[in-house]
């Protein structure tokens, strides 16, 4: 549904890694600040479904992520011929937050108490969440003092590709939400499952007074 | 008209740990002055209660009121009144006893004159200048109390609180603890006959449920060892 | 507020007196570190851009040892109990950490700036010093906050030693970056040039940025 084919015929097949790239980055990006603001809900309101919707949003992120550094390297190869460029802010950048949030599952995993683990991830997400802009400011700033606007991954182009731009913008952040939807919708199942199987067992279910239970999936 | 509130009530109260229920369903009233001790097998959840109570936990369900104050909110107002000794002495080893405690008191904005008389008060006052690590388990014990008892609280939490003590340090202990001390008092035990002496109010706690609840006239030696079974 | 954070940051400092675990490492650290770069660079003299990065990748290193160290004590020896059972604010925790860490690694580099200045440095560092002094100190306040997050982060996970890299290392590049761009311009081959401003301000905004960050989130870390 997001494979959207450039309505200009005559832009080299390479260039269509820009309308996949670019949209991944922001909505990536969009994904990782969205995580934040879910971890403040889950610690103001202290309802796990906050912290959920901030593990699934990050790890969803992360994904997107990947997927950037991996566009983004076959376009450097194809435009210049290196497999990795320094110039190019956005790669950058998302290789920082990449190294950084990858470390948010382990995070998660080695805290066994689940209370905590949640707590702390969303302590996590919000640092983290606001690192990213601030990153994002630095090595601009680094790029534009050593080496000015070359060969940037932007391109102004007739309108045409602004329309396939955008929507493949659209496409993507629909794709993501939807894939958000479906995850938690999977976990909430999981945990409904899971707290029918407590009520059988004849344990008390003050799991629904405190909201759902930990996001990260079980080993 | 004295003040007839509770100094320690819980109603319905519970704490999960993860899938696991720590405690469920707990509810007492404690008087001011009184004592409570809480019986169980390992893992019942006294020490979850204790540290509850601490304002270390929040719990998960019910309602948790501690010398008039609801937890967990209200836990800033009452942590001044509360004296917890658990398994772990709070000392820093590197650092010697009186320093150690010169520390609590900056904490909680105690006279440092008051150091030097709880250090006596146990018998401490000649090893208070060693650090830690090198003094005996009976030692770090009574140095425990010491901090525990330093800011004069209202109400103590004693997780088995003569461990490790001998008879000597047992007396000496005695008046800043025990049932002499005056103060409302939780305290954990596993001697089903001595846990008794001084005490008012048993709880018996048996996988994570409140199994008795039931002032010390009424309780039978046989209901305490059926905890453990 | 301020009470407690003297008598944390008196403990600390009484702690590190007794121990001597954590600055002579640093120190140690970064002056072996030298001596790698030394061989791995094959240079006997660098200056400017290689100067300034090769101190702070140094500095950076040096101060993930003394994260990693922040709150071992707390964790290991119940000290968190003991701080969370005091009528106290639980941010004046974070803030004597970080003042603490802070201080280290001023001392730290107390001794190892000069010792970069001899084994490394071409040109010399008379000119240089204020300008080097405002950067690290900016620096390390970077360092100090962010590093006491992290450490509070990981001090509760199972693998502490391998977090506390893994986190603070991304973290840091902003202020690595800000502090070696800072720092160029001052170790340069003919002489130190004005200290970049705009750098500066980078540094600044990080530290801002973190310390209101850290501030608002501490206390999630500590309860229970």
């Amino acid at each position: 549904m997001f494979f959207y084919a450039p309505t200009d015929a005559d832009q080299g097949v390479i260039q269509k890694i820009f309308y996949v790239h670019v949209p991944m980055a922001i909505v990536a990006l969009c994904g990782f600040v969205a995580g934040a603001v879910c971890a403040v809900m889950h610690l103001r309101t202290r309802d796990r479904r906050w912290d959920m919707r901030s593990y699934v949003a990050i790890h969803l992120s992360i994904v997107l992520a990947v997927g950037v550094l991996l566009t983004g390297s076959i376009w450097a190869r194809a435009s210049w011929g290196h497999w990795w460029v320094w110039d190019e802010p956005m790669l950058v950048v998302f290789l920082i937050v990449f190294l950084l949030y990858a470390t948010y599952q382990p995070l998660r995993f080695s805290i066994e108490d689940p209370e905590k683990q949640s707590r702390y991830a969303s302590v996590f997400a919000i640092t983290a969440g606001a690192f990213v802009p601030l990153c994002f400011g630095a090595v601009r700033m680094a790029q534009n003092l050593t080496h000015p606007q070359a060969g940037t991954m932007t391109t102004s182009g007739p309108g045409s590709v602004t329309v396939t731009f955008l929507v493949s913008l659209t496409g993507m952040a629909l794709l993501f939400v939807t894939l958000c939807k479906y995850e938690m919708a999977s976990k909430n199942a999981t945990m409904k499952l899971r707290s029918l199987r407590r009520r059988l067992a004849g344990d008390d279910d003050f799991g629904a007074a405190t909201g759902a239970r930990s996001a990260a999936p079980q080993l | 008209m004295p003040d007839l509130t509770p100094a320690v009530s819980l109603r319905g109260v519970g704490r999960r740990y993860g899938e696991r229920l720590a405690l469920r369903d707990v509810s007492l009233e404690l008087a001011v002055g009184q004592t409570l001790v809480v019986f169980g097998p390992n893992g019942a959840g006294k020490t979850t209660l204790l540290r509850m109570l601490a304002t270390l936990l929040r719990p998960h369900a019910g309602e948790l009121r501690v010398l008039g104050r609801e937890l967990p909110d209200d836990g800033y107002a009452v942590r001044a009144r509360i004296g917890f000794l658990g398994h772990e002495p709070l000392l820093y080893r590197e650092l010697s006893g009186r320093e150690n405690l010169r520390f609590h008191a900056r904490l909680h904005g105690v006279d440092p004159a008051r150091v030097e008389a709880v250090l006596e008060a146990v018998g401490m006052q000649g090893r208070a200048g060693d650090p830690v690590a090198e003094l005996s388990r009976g030692m770090v014990q009574r140095l425990a109390v010491a901090r525990a008892v330093l800011h004069e609280p209202e109400l103590l939490l004693l997780d088995e609180p003569l461990a490790n003590l001998d008879p000597v340090a047992v007396a000496q202990v005695q008046p800043l603890i025990g049932a002499a001390s005056g103060r409302t008092r939780i305290v954990t035990s596993h001697d089903p006959v001595g846990g008794l002496v001084g005490a008012d109010v048993v709880l018996g706690l048996r996988g994570s449920r409140a199994q008795l609840v039931a002032r010390v006239a009424d309780v039978t030696p046989a209901q305490i060892a059926a905890l453990y079974a | 507020m301020r009470q407690t954070i003297a008598a944390l940051l008196a403990k600390d400092l009484a702690l590190e007196l007794r121990t001597r675990e954590a600055i002579p490492a640093m120190v140690l650290f970064s002056v072996t570190t030298y001596v790698v770069f030394h061989f791995g660079l094959d240079r006997d003299t660098i200056d400017g851009d290689l100067a300034a990065g090769v101190l702070w990748v140094t500095l950076l290193f040096a101060a993930i040892l003394g994260i990693n160290r922040l709150f071992v004590a707390e964790h290991e020896q119940g000290g968190f109990d003991g701080f969370l059972l005091a009528p106290v604010d639980r941010t004046a925790l974070f803030v004597a950490k970080a003042l603490a860490l802070f201080g280290f690694l001023c001392l730290v580099e107390l001794v190892a700036v000069p010792a970069f200045a001899v084994l490394l440095l071409g040109p010399s560092l008379g000119q240089a010093l204020p300008g080097l002094l405002v950067v690290l100190l900016a620096a390390n306040a970077g360092i100090a906050i962010v590093g006491t997050l992290v450490a509070a982060l990981a001090i509760q996970t199972r693998a502490r030693d391998l977090m506390v890299p893994l986190l603070a290392l991304p973290m840091l590049v902003p202020v690595v970056l800000g502090a070696s761009r800072a720092t160029a311009p001052l170790l340069g081959q003919g002489g130190a040039a004005a200290l970049p401003g705009d750098w500066l301000s980078l540094l600044g905004l990080y530290d801002l940025l973190f310390a209101l960050i850290a501030y608002a989130v501490f206390d999630f870390l500590l309860e229970d």
